[in-house]
């Protein structure tokens, strides 16, 4: 059973005459322990894309099924974690009480918690700033908190919203290998929205190329590089090949205007 | 950026405990310059009363001032201490209704659009205005007319404060709550209502200003021998003074100690906060 499936999904914003036609006829289906990236020029509806799956956007038509449920009871189920470019950390909390927030909504026990939270930090490589808080950490591992608390609660499907857009280019190849690792882990299926070509390729089983607005669907390229992914990875000619094939393929989505 | 090992944590814990000591002495050092001008203009001050020989009604001589502060200290302390109350009493039910009314006009919209245009109009209305009224509905020497004079003054800044820290949240945040499928009154406590705190301790110590202010200007228009106001008016109005400076210090004396018991409590209520923290880690 696929865990996301969209179907016919449109989004229009706005009303006639002055309405915005941000994603037309999505179709798209994402199998268990998938990696997904959604790439595009800016505008081209990706976030939109990845807040419908979320049921943070509802789509004007079509239907998105998360888990076999319409998106909506998805959400009210609990079956995904979200990361955003901003690491939306809780200032007022603790790393370990950020990490935490997730399982203090769904009432586990304090034990079961601290549990939770110190795997997950283990899993992002910051055990030992269990007790830190926010401002004391880099953007870089500020983020890594985010992943951790989007992760604590072991949900089937990660959404991921450019989360390293905002860090320099040696901390987010460096995260990306971490991502990876974790997804190893934990194998979770993540659908991953980026701007960045290397990093689609690096991390994803399949590249969704979107066009610009109206966004479509243009083209999906799997990604046939072998697992488990490293540095060398990004040296091997399979590699420069795909990123050129995703490169090309972003060029001609923006011709279609 | 490698994983922290257990050396690195202690030894980023011991400079901070070295940080600590450098910042207290430096904090010392930022001081003794305007403890030294404060000195330098009291020495300065007492010269030019006694050298050019300037009359008390114009401006006493510092000397003066803490011969008389000293000479009747226990009434002064009790000035304080009745003008205190009251700019205490009416800070604590002016603010009280503030973050009452804010809650509620960030909750439910309907509150809003009753509540927010009284809270605008009893905004405007200036304190001149209506101190003499309050004296008159509360009677003018209750000290409950002082302190409704004080939490009209406060409301309205505490008021306008909480609810910007209310409403003012991340749009990410929000989303972050909406994927975790909470009701508005967990987004409330858990995200509204911490991210206020800044906001609301701002509003303390503006609205403890005003409350002082408050309080001492409502006994302008009448009140007791016992209100620091009152002291201070008729001893202007029979020339001695010194003794209106001296009640001014207790004034001022009561201001600060009030502004300090606030930075003291938002210093353990909000460590984590930017204006509070120790600064670079």
């Amino acid at each position: 059973m696929s865990v996301v499936t969209i179907q016919a999904v449109n989004k229009i914003f706005g009303k006639a005459p002055n309405q915005t036609v941000a994603l037309q006829d999505i179709q798209l289906e994402i199998e268990q322990g998938e990696f997904i990236s959604l790439i595009g020029p800016s505008g081209c509806g990706k976030s939109t894309l990845l807040r419908i799956i979320g049921d943070l956007i509802t789509p004007s038509n079509g239907t998105v099924l998360v888990n076999g449920k319409p998106a909506e009871k998805a959400r009210l189920d609990r079956d995904y974690g979200i990361v955003f470019q901003a690491p939306v950390l809780f200032d007022w909390r603790s790393v370990e009480k950020n990490v935490q927030l997730p399982l203090e909504i769904m009432g586990k026990s304090a034990t079961e918690r601290a549990a939770r939270a110190n795997q997950m930090l283990e899993l992002v490589e910051l055990n030992g700033f269990q007790k830190h808080y926010p401002y004391q950490l880099s953007g870089g591992m500020q983020q890594r908190v985010s992943i951790a608390r989007a992760l604590s609660f072991h949900p089937q499907l990660l959404l991921m919203d450019e989360p390293f857009g905002a860090l320099d280019e040696i901390t987010r190849e460096r995260l990306n290998a971490e991502l990876l690792n974790i997804w190893s882990h934990t194998k979770t299926t993540i659908v991953f929205v980026t701007h960045s070509i290397p990093e689609a390729v690096f991390l994803s089983t399949r590249v969704v190329v979107m066009s610009a607005r109206p966004g479509r669907i243009t083209q999906v390229i799997p990604i046939d590089l072998a697992q488990p992914r490293g540095m060398e990875t990004r040296e091997l000619p399979r590699f420069y090949e795909l990123v050129t094939q995703v490169r090309e393929a972003l060029r001609g989505s923006e011709g279609i205007k | 950026m490698t994983a922290p090992t257990q050396k690195t944590l202690t030894a980023s814990r011991a400079a901070s405990n070295e940080a600590s000591r450098i910042a207290w002495s430096a904090r010392v050092r930022y001081y003794l310059p305007t403890i030294f001008i404060f000195f330098a203009v009291l020495v300065v001050w007492e010269t030019l009363v006694r050298v050019l020989d300037v009359k008390q009604f114009i401006l006493p001589a510092p000397s003066a001032i803490l011969e008389a502060f000293f000479g009747s200290l226990t009434q002064m302390l009790n000035l304080g201490l009745y003008t205190g109350a009251e700019a205490l009493g009416g800070f604590i039910i002016g603010c009280s209704l503030g973050i009452g009314v804010s809650l509620a006009t960030s909750r439910w919209t309907t509150a809003r659009e009753t509540l927010l245009p009284v809270a605008i109009a009893a905004n405007s209305v200036p304190i001149i205005a209506f101190a003499p009224v309050m004296n008159n509905w509360f009677g003018v020497s209750n000290q409950f007319s002082k302190m409704a004079i004080v939490a009209v003054i406060t409301f309205f800044p505490m008021m306008i404060n909480m609810t910007r820290g209310l409403t003012l949240v991340e749009p990410s945040a929000l989303e972050l709550m909406r994927s975790y499928a909470v009701s508005e009154w967990t987004v409330l406590k858990e995200v509204r209502i911490p991210n206020s705190l800044p906001y609301m301790f701002n509003a303390f110590k503006v609205c403890s200003t005003l409350a002082l202010i408050g309080a001492v200007v409502g006994e302008f228009f009448g009140g007791t021998r016992d209100a620091l106001g009152v002291y201070i008016t008729q001893e202007a109005a029979q020339f001695r003074f010194q003794n209106s400076w001296a009640a001014i210090v207790i004034a001022c004396l009561l201001g600060i100690g009030f502004y300090l018991i606030i930075v003291a409590v938002e210093r353990l209520a909000i460590p984590w906060h930017a204006s509070v923290r120790k600064t670079d880690q």
